[in-house]
């Protein structure tokens, strides 16, 4: 406890003081907000935003989930300074050892900050596929982030890659607290990996579940289809999203999403079938375009995706 | 390499070796080249690519379509269409596509056959880069023309989407005419290789070593015999190599096309040349 009341200590002379001399690299990482939102479970909930220096890569919602005798997190940041502040915060509520890190998939906004738990000595864990899809995107990743992050949280990210990898599932314990992970088929991406906390009930979905923030394609869409059926049956109390809040009825949130996927699977391949060329796939499903926050970010984006899927049916 | 037919000029010899000059510069330059740098790649690489030879500026010749924006930076459409004025009696006989800041900026190069006066096809962009197209005319004559993209925000990359399904249908051929107004002379085709062109280069945050590339660096399209494209294709072009292309309907009753990966696999097709499905 006295460790934990240290760098809580530190953050407050940082919130009260930040006039005060001494090198940014010297100050303890102000720790990040973490809400409580069911029994052993707490959440930083991400800005709705793109990475970028301001929120220091904060976009994706980071989980922890406290057992009798350790503690598991869920996605680690999109920063080693976001993964830093995440410790930080940890440490204000126990002292219990970090004993996994998981990560729910390959996106930097979920895996930059797997570094800054490096000193706490965890297995990191994954899809069996991450390995790979962190080896053929990392420094492309490291390069494109660079632009929008800076220079100083860029070069503070340590590629961390998992080394318990779950090929179907894998039930991890934390103390009278086990954990149900389950790696999925293409999706959001090919390696999305999910959490269910059997003691509070509570799924950490991952990217497999966006709340007002647009989906983002980077798997398959008839593969993420085909898995949002298969979660809706997974009995959950909650479930919290990779990006949104956690919703009041996530069946609704589900379907929400499994509508944006119809309509653009359905419009798409009315492309297709009329020899409308890829170029134009970015116009379609423009009645989504209200309902998602960052849609003009993502939306050609997941069209393009998905018409260089459907072509091949 | 080059294709040797009565209609078509040999594609160009330059191509494979640029590509591995462009390999090693990657890995040499991902070590030393500092973040930033503002020096303007595209004198040296048209040096290197065209052996000196004079590039005209190719405004009113050609265009060269790509959207501002790489949406999905492993899958950035790009069209090339020649359109020469009324009475000039030349035609294009090859096209070359250059991303200058990709890690190979050489995307492909195309040998056309008579009538091809259009091709789209999709690249991956890697990041805030121009992109040059330049042609060769049946006088031999160079002409270029460019456009800037930027690259894709959020958490797109120029790699594969889904790595095993990419890997397991390895070599499928897909082939489609697109019906066009009577009075038209030029039809559209299709033609699409199922590979995931892997472009390598990626390295491996745990080994330290570069992926090997893996991709098509042949493709040829023939009507009944007579070659109507043929592709010396990069590293940059993207995962299941797509190419649509306007042409000269010659009566052929088919259409067949050959595509040879770097590991020297060979996939072949044939379709009825007059059936659009739409």
């Amino acid at each position: 406890m006295t460790r934990a009341y240290a760098v809580f200590a530190a953050g407050l002379i940082l919130l009260l003081g930040p006039g005060l001399p001494g090198s940014r690299s010297q100050t303890a990482p102000f720790p990040l907000e973490l809400l409580q939102i069911a029994d052993g479970n707490f959440v930083h909930f991400g800005a709705m935003a793109m990475m970028n220096r301001e929120n220091e890569g904060a976009i994706a919602n980071l989980g922890l989930i406290v057992g009798e005798d350790a503690v598991a997190v869920v996605d680690t940041g999109g920063s080693g300074r976001e993964g830093e502040r995440f410790l930080a915060a940890i440490r204000t509520l126990t002292p219990k050892p970090v004993r996994y890190v998981i990560n729910t998939h390959m996106h930097p906004d979920h895996v930059f900050g797997n570094g800054a738990f490096a000193a706490e000595r965890p297995t990191y864990v994954g899809h069996s596929n991450l390995p790979r899809a962190m080896a053929t995107r990392a420094s492309f990743y490291l390069n494109a982030f660079r632009r929008s992050l800076g220079e100083a949280l860029i070069d503070e990210v340590k590629i961390v890659s998992p080394s318990d990898l779950v090929q179907d599932t894998l039930v991890l314990d934390l103390g009278m607290r086990p954990l149900i992970l389950k790696a999925w088929p293409a999706a959001h991406t090919d390696n999305d990996l999910t959490v269910l906390d059997t003691a509070s009930g509570t799924l950490f979905a991952g990217d497999l579940l966006f709340v007002r923030h647009v989906p983002v394609l980077d798997g398959s869409i008839l593969g993420w289809l085909s898995v949002l059926q298969e979660t809706a049956r997974i009995p959950a109390a909650r479930v919290v999203p990779g990006h949104g809040p956690v919703p009041d009825d996530w069946h609704d949130a589900l379907a929400q999403q499994r509508r944006y996927f119809e309509r653009l699977t359905q419009e798409v391949r009315g492309l297709i079938s009329r020899g409308v060329p890829i170029a134009a796939a970015a116009g379609v499903a423009e009645a989504e375009k209200g309902r998602w926050a960052l849609f003009d970010e993502y939306h050609a984006r997941n069209a393009t995706a998905a018409y260089s899927e459907l072509e091949w049916e | 390499m080059g294709i040797v037919d009565g209609s078509i000029k040999p594609v160009p010899k330059w191509s494979k070796r640029a590509c591995i000059a462009a390999l090693m510069a990657c890995a040499l330059g991902a070590v030393t080249q500092p973040s930033g740098a503002a020096e303007d790649p595209w004198p040296g690489l048209a040096g290197d690519i065209f052996k000196g030879r004079p590039l005209d500026d190719g405004t009113g010749l050609l265009t060269l379509d790509m959207p501002v924006r790489a949406e999905d930076a492993a899958i950035v459409p790009i069209t090339i269409r020649a359109a020469l004025p009324a009475g000039d009696p030349r035609r294009a006989t090859a096209l070359t596509i250059v991303i200058d800041e990709n890690p190979a900026p050489v995307a492909a190069s195309f040998a056309l056959g008579p009538g091809v006066a259009s091709l789209s096809t999709r690249v991956r962009v890697d990041s805030y880069t121009h992109v040059h197209a330049v042609a060769e005319l049946s006088d031999g004559k160079l002409y270029v023309v460019k456009t800037y993209v930027k690259a894709s925000g959020g958490c797109s990359a120029p790699a594969l989407k889904n790595a095993d399904a990419a890997a397991a249908a390895l070599g499928q051929m897909k082939f489609r005419v697109f019906a066009t107004s009577a009075e038209a002379p030029l039809r559209e085709a299709q033609i699409m290789v199922r590979h995931p062109n892997n472009s390598g280069l990626q390295m491996d945050q745990l080994t330290r070593l570069y992926i090997p590339a893996y991709f098509v660096r042949e493709l040829r399209i023939w009507q009944g015999d007579d070659l109507v494209l043929a592709m010396d294709g990069g590293i940059s072009i993207s995962q299941d190599p797509n190419i649509r292309f306007s042409y000269v309907p010659n009566g052929a009753k088919t259409f067949r096309a050959e595509a040879i990966d770097t590991e020297e696999h060979v996939f072949r097709g044939e379709w009825p040349a007059d059936a659009p499905d739409m």
